[in-house]
């Protein structure tokens, strides 16, 4: 914008220069995100060629040597491996079921108000105190889901499901509330996307004759794309980067079974205090991220060019 | 009969769609309806497997509120979250609002790769999410004020800045609003910081102080557990209702290209 203004009567103050006001009014922010993300993250990078601990009052540097000591610990391959799982598979569960949700909110209809409230809550909730919840719902001795499958005659009698017991069932669970947690977020995503597509395309393809479901995968979701890609974003992040879900279902258990990246730099760093260690296995969640955010702007700068 | 298959169809569809909605509703409500349920029951009532989980099959009680209020520091950490939340929801307007103005109005194609950066740092510090997460929003609700607006206002005698404060910042609160009601559901959210940083018991806000405190090793206080859970999450979710469609209006608003 080149527009500038010749102001009645007072001079030209620094308060009227676009460029440098555009300057200070970032300025505070960037040097806030500046301080308390990059600050931390340097030090990450330093803690994990050393040797600290918790304890510790000088660290060393030792090269490489912790992230040779990750690399060996099967326990880390099992948190590599459960990060990528459970991320991948509620992402695609939770951006599926919210686009199906997204389309049933579109229209007004009785009860929507409350019935949005109600499946709104699950995001609202606090993390930790909603997965509390869960944590009794999925219980080996109480479980109300179990109490409800074996009274409805379904299944046999020797049908009682250790949700949290055993690690499949474990994996399951903690997808399953991965899902729970994050289908209002990615479905007001889509919801907002929904509405923003111009009513006269669809109109026209109602005209043309086209069915509900015709129009839905050659107009709705091509238009939908960047949105969906947000949704989809939003997912990966909130599901790689949580470790309250693990801690307060499983504590990484049944026997390390369902350790997350995050979860394991938790307990090696800070409850078993080799700070330098967990360092190093938080750091591996850094580039992971960062090349899925570059891949989705890419695309979504892509998709919203056509 | 054509007329007849017609209806048949859209019957059919409308008990689709109200079947689908009710599916994803009990699947998103259960545990909070067994948490309303719990918070009420007497133990022996709870702990019994023989019994309805669903229903109440002995009397209800307000032991375990009872407890949470007295026994704990239930009320403590309610109002440190809300203290903790509104000074976040404050800073972090301070800092995005103007940030997100100068992204959009005035610092073209730098600042938009700045505005990238930023974004991305919301990844690598999942709980700084405030600030970079804001800035997107407030970004989205500032796009769509037409230039028009602050050229008058300029002309009128304000300076830049001045134009943005009197008539920018009024028209973006959609905007502004579900900046604030982002911001405040993640702070609600926060949990690791909280354990990581605090120790004193009666600094903990609420996501850290019912889970910690009401579990004793193994044993759980269910009934103040889930009464401590109600109670954190019902209010905020009313007033997430409401405002959901403000929240959906400012995503949009940027969509709108006019």
């Amino acid at each position: 914008m080149s527009f500038t203004p010749s102001p009645a009567g007072r001079g030209f103050t620094v308060f009227d220069k676009g460029n440098v006001l555009g300057f200070m009014m970032m300025a505070p922010a960037v040097l806030y995100v500046l301080l308390l993300v990059g600050y931390p993250l340097i030090l990450a990078f330093m803690y994990s060629v050393s040797d600290i601990t918790v304890g510790s009052e000088q660290f060393k540097y030792v090269g490489l040597a912790n992230f040779r000591t990750i690399i060996d610990d099967p326990n880390f391959k099992t948190a590599l491996k459960n990060t990528i799982l459970f991320t991948v598979v509620s992402t695609v569960i939770v951006v599926v079921l919210g686009k199906i949700l997204s389309l049933s909110l579109l229209k007004a209809f009785r009860g929507k108000f409350l019935l949005r409230g109600l499946i709104l809550m699950p995001y609202v909730a606090p993390i930790s105190l909603g997965v509390i919840g869960w944590l009794w719902m999925l219980d080996s001795i109480y479980s109300p889901i179990n109490w409800l499958l074996k009274h409805s005659g379904l299944f046999g009698p020797d049908f009682w499901p250790m949700w949290l017991g055993k690690p499949d069932l474990a994996m399951a669970s903690i997808i399953a509330v991965h899902v729970w947690r994050l289908l209002p977020l990615a479905t007001v995503i889509m919801l907002a996307g929904l509405i923003s597509i111009p009513q006269d395309i669809q109109d026209a393809a109602k005209v043309d004759g086209a069915g509900y479901f015709r129009q839905l995968f050659t107009i709705t979701i091509p238009m939908m794309l960047p949105i969906i890609l947000v949704a989809v974003l939003f997912a990966i992040v909130f599901t790689a980067t949580d470790i309250i879900i693990i801690l307060v279902l499983t504590r990484g258990g049944p026997y390390d079974s369902t350790q997350v990246l995050v979860s394991l730099a938790f307990y090696t760093g800070i409850d078993a205090g080799d700070l330098a260690v967990g360092a190093a296995i938080a750091l591996f969640l850094v580039p992971l991220l960062v090349a899925v955010a570059i891949t989705m702007l890419k695309l979504a700068r892509r998709a919203e060019v056509v | 009969m054509e007329g007849w298959k017609k209806t048949a169809k859209e019957w059919a569809l409308r008990l689709a769609h109200y079947v689908t909605l009710t599916i994803f509703a009990l699947f998103a409500a259960i545990p909070f309806f067994w948490m309303l349920i719990t918070t009420f029951k007497q133990d022996a009532d709870l702990y019994n497997r023989n019994f309805n989980p669903f229903i109440f099959n002995m009397a209800p009680t307000l032991d375990h509120l009872r407890y949470l209020f007295t026994q704990t520091l239930y009320v403590r950490w309610l109002l440190n979250t809300a203290f903790v939340g509104v000074l976040v929801v404050l800073i972090t307007l301070a800092l995005a609002i103007p940030a997100g103005y100068s992204l959009v109005r005035l610092t073209g194609r730098m600042g938009e790769r700045l505005g990238i950066g930023i974004f991305l740092t919301y990844l690598v510090a999942p709980t700084i999410l405030f600030i970079p997460m804001s800035r997107v929003v407030a970004n989205l609700g500032l796009k769509s004020i037409p230039p028009e607006l602050e050229e008058a206002a300029m002309i009128d005698g304000y300076s830049r800045f001045g134009a943005f404060v009197r008539m920018v910042i009024p028209i973006s609160t959609p905007g502004i609003l579900t900046v604030v009601i982002f911001s405040f559901t993640l702070v609600l959210q926060e949990y690791i910081y909280t354990l990581t940083f605090i120790t004193a018991s009666d600094h903990y806000t609420v996501s850290v102080g019912v889970p910690t405190f009401l579990v004793h090793g193994d044993v759980y206080n269910w009934g103040a557990l889930m009464g401590g859970c109600l109670i954190a999450s019902v209010p905020i979710a009313i007033i997430y209702n409401f405002f959901v469609d403000r929240f959906i209006g400012g995503l949009t608003l940027g969509a709108v290209k006019g």
